[in-house]
């Protein structure tokens, strides 16, 4: 049984505007121990996904439809007293901005106790160990005394670090992170994505990781989902993804990396904005930016099919086969340059 | 800390003669004879030439001011006023404890309705509890105090004859020729006084209060809050009231130090012998002792309030604590 699993999860906003679909038919599924990287802009409706799965939307703002299995257990539709029971026992979560995600005027100690002594039915004195144990275990130096200090008294990295330790407290099954890197430098966002996997290996816990930078996922995940306006446009293993994407907005993304072997000159952007999800595009939401659409991608919704490489390699595109492998060769070569040749 | 006191000491310093200053410059331009007036409608001009020589009128300004200053540094007096030679020290001593009766009255009247409704109509906003204290804040917002003085005067006061129309009675007894005293006649008759100050208050507070507490829930440690699981209950509780409450206190020490100063409107309706009385009294007889005495007082009131509320603040927010 996957540790989570989502069935064509749907979340809209009600707003003053009209309706906001910002999560639209979502399915993916993730197995204990293993690591899903989700990879997509902002506005792609990644964190949105997430926050829904959690029941953190609020639902006199947001319809949400579909299915949400934790563990063979239908989350949707659950009282508020079992969601909390979930949240931070089952699912730990930790975000995006480390300097903001933390009470500041409560002490790093206080907060972690918190989070013990919901779930747990221990004494203050007990969660206190445990808090000061587990910032031992995200290699927070001196952490019996820094237990007591504040929030501002920790740089960014350190307070990522206090964040995973949060979310890690209670031993949960899944861990959510969203971005938890993008807003740190660069030698910091190595040091927690080390972290991170070290402590899925010792506690065998399932991550999603949210994130708009395929580094991270490259790095971290076993597979990969890709979403655009709300909807996935392309799943995959990820040796598969970097090795054959199957899609344009996927090509995009992947020319848009620096690489170390390239012949040098301008990154590739990927032209226009991201779709608005008050008035989405019609047929496939990628087409106004995509250099190869057709007129039938402007009426019609590619479905999410098998990709011919099969291995549950899944992708949203109208262009033939041949097609789409010609264009991606051609595109591969010009990327890595004389390396290819 | 030694330094943040020091700083703040030379700050109120500079305040002081700022007000001072400016005091004594708007009484200058200003077009009145104080002279004449406290000489008295039947006064020749030798005699009002007399009262202004005695008073240092005849004197340049900038004499008139150092006087004070000598004065008030060199005998720690504010002087006496120019209509009745009282001195301003006794009659601001004896005037401030019903000022301070009034403020401190009416703040706990107005905090203990504005945090509750704030908070509910944060917690809810748009339902009908929101709108309802909305429509409140507005009639609180947009209604003069001295027509809700009035207003209430007339209809609790004089047609139901609930409270007293006006008036005030002092704390502790024993004054003599005191018509009533003690504390239960005292807020008897402060009553009134009180709810006026409420509804003009608690309509600013009420916003304030909803617009900060909405703001806290969108943050991100709160989000974190509720991702550990816990309860709404917990959520407002032990994350967002005291984070909100922040920006509330200091602007309550604004108000409390600027209200010491003479709540002018509400103490001339209900005819309480208070600082705004007097200054407005002075004001009608070109008292220049008096004013500037109550400018000072007020200035005090303001520096030492926003000390209070610094030094409160370092309790409440761990960030700005002089370590």
């Amino acid at each position: 049984m996957p540790a989570l699993e989502v069935k064509d999860l749907s979340t809209s906003f009600r707003t003053d505007d009209g309706i906001v679909k910002a999560v639209s038919g979502v399915s993916f599924s993730i197995d204990q121990g293993k690591t899903l990287g989700v990879v997509g802009e902002s506005g792609s409706g990644k964190s949105v996904t997430f926050l829904t799965v959690m029941g953190l939307v609020d639902p006199r703002q947001a319809d949400v439809s579909g299915s949400v299995l934790l563990q063979g257990e239908e989350l949707l539709g659950v009282g508020a007293n079992r969601l909390r029971e979930v949240r931070g026992l089952t699912i730990g979560m930790i975000f995006q901005d480390p300097m903001t995600s933390l009470n500041p005027v409560k002490t790093i100690g206080w907060q972690l106790e918190e989070a013990v002594l919901i779930h747990q039915d221990v004494t203050r004195k007990d969660a206190r160990r445990q808090a000061i144990e587990i910032l031992k275990q995200v290699e927070i130096p001196r952490a019996d005394q820094r237990v007591d200090d504040y929030p501002h008294q920790f740089s960014g990295g350190m307070r990522q670090r206090v964040m995973i330790a949060m979310a890690l407290i209670n031993g949960p099954d899944i861990l959510i992170a969203d971005e938890p890197t993008t807003a740190l430098d660069v030698t910091t966002q190595a040091q927690i994505l080390r972290l991170m996997k070290r402590l899925q290996d010792e506690n065998k816990m399932a991550i999603l990781m949210i994130t708009h930078d395929l580094g991270v996922v490259a790095e971290l995940a076993d597979d990969v989902i890709v979403m655009y306006g709300g909807k996935v446009v392309e799943q995959a293993k990820v040796d598969d993804l970097f090795a054959k994407p199957e899609m344009p907005y996927t090509w995009g993304l992947l020319a848009s990396l620096p690489r170390l072997d390239s012949t040098g000159g301008r990154l590739e952007q990927i032209p226009g904005q991201p779709p608005s999800l008050l008035n989405p595009p019609s047929g496939c939401a990628f087409h106004p930016r995509c250099p190869y659409a057709m007129s039938r991608c402007r009426t019609e919704l590619p479905e999410l099919r098998l990709s011919p490489q099969g291995e549950g390699h899944r992708f949203r595109c109208h262009l033939e086969d041949e097609e789409r492998t010609r264009i991606w060769q051609g595109k591969h070569a010009a990327l890595v340059g004389e390396d290819a040749a | 800390m030694t330094q943040f006191l020091i700083r703040r000491l030379f700050w109120a310093i500079f305040l002081f003669f700022a007000a001072t200053i400016i005091t004594y410059l708007i009484f200058w331009v200003i077009p009145a004879d104080p002279a004449a007036l406290a000489a008295g409608k039947s006064a020749t001009p030798a005699d009002i030439a007399r009262v202004s020589h005695f008073l240092h009128l005849d004197e340049p300004i900038w004499r008139q001011y150092l006087r004070f200053v000598w004065n008030l540094v060199g005998h720690g007096s504010l002087g006496h006023s120019f209509v009745n030679r009282q001195s301003v020290d006794a009659t601001i001593a004896k005037d401030a404890p019903v000022t301070a009766s009034l403020v401190f009255g009416g703040a706990i009247f107005w905090l203990s309705l504005s945090i509750p409704i704030g908070i509910l109509s944060a917690i809810r906003p748009r339902s009908l509890m929101d709108r309802g204290a909305m429509i409140f804040v507005l009639i609180g917002i947009s209604a003069h105090p001295v027509w809700i003085g009035l207003i209430l005067s007339y209809v609790f006061g004089y047609r139901l004859g609930l409270t007293p129309i006006a008036g005030y009675c002092n704390f502790f007894t024993g004054t003599e020729g005191a018509q009533c005293e003690g504390p239960l006649e005292w807020a008897y008759h402060l009553i009134l006084p009180w709810i006026t100050f409420m509804i003009l208050f608690a309509a600013l507070y009420v916003r304030l209060i909803r617009a900060n507490v909405i703001e806290t829930m969108s943050e991100d440690y709160v989000r974190t809050a509720r991702a550990k699981g816990a309860s709404e209950r917990r959520v407002m509780t032990q994350h967002v009231l005291r984070n909100s409450m922040l920006p509330i206190v200091t602007i309550l020490g604004m108000d409390l130090g600027l209200a010491l100063g003479g709540a002018i409107f509400t103490e001339s309706i209900f005819n309480l012998p208070g600082l705004g009385h007097e200054i407005i009294n002075a004001y009608n007889t070109a008292d220049l002792p008096m004013i500037t005495g109550i400018v000072v007082f007020s200035t005090v009131a303001v520096i030492i309030f926003n000390l209070i509320v610094d030094v409160t603040y370092g309790f409440l927010d761990p960030r700005i604590r002089p370590s």
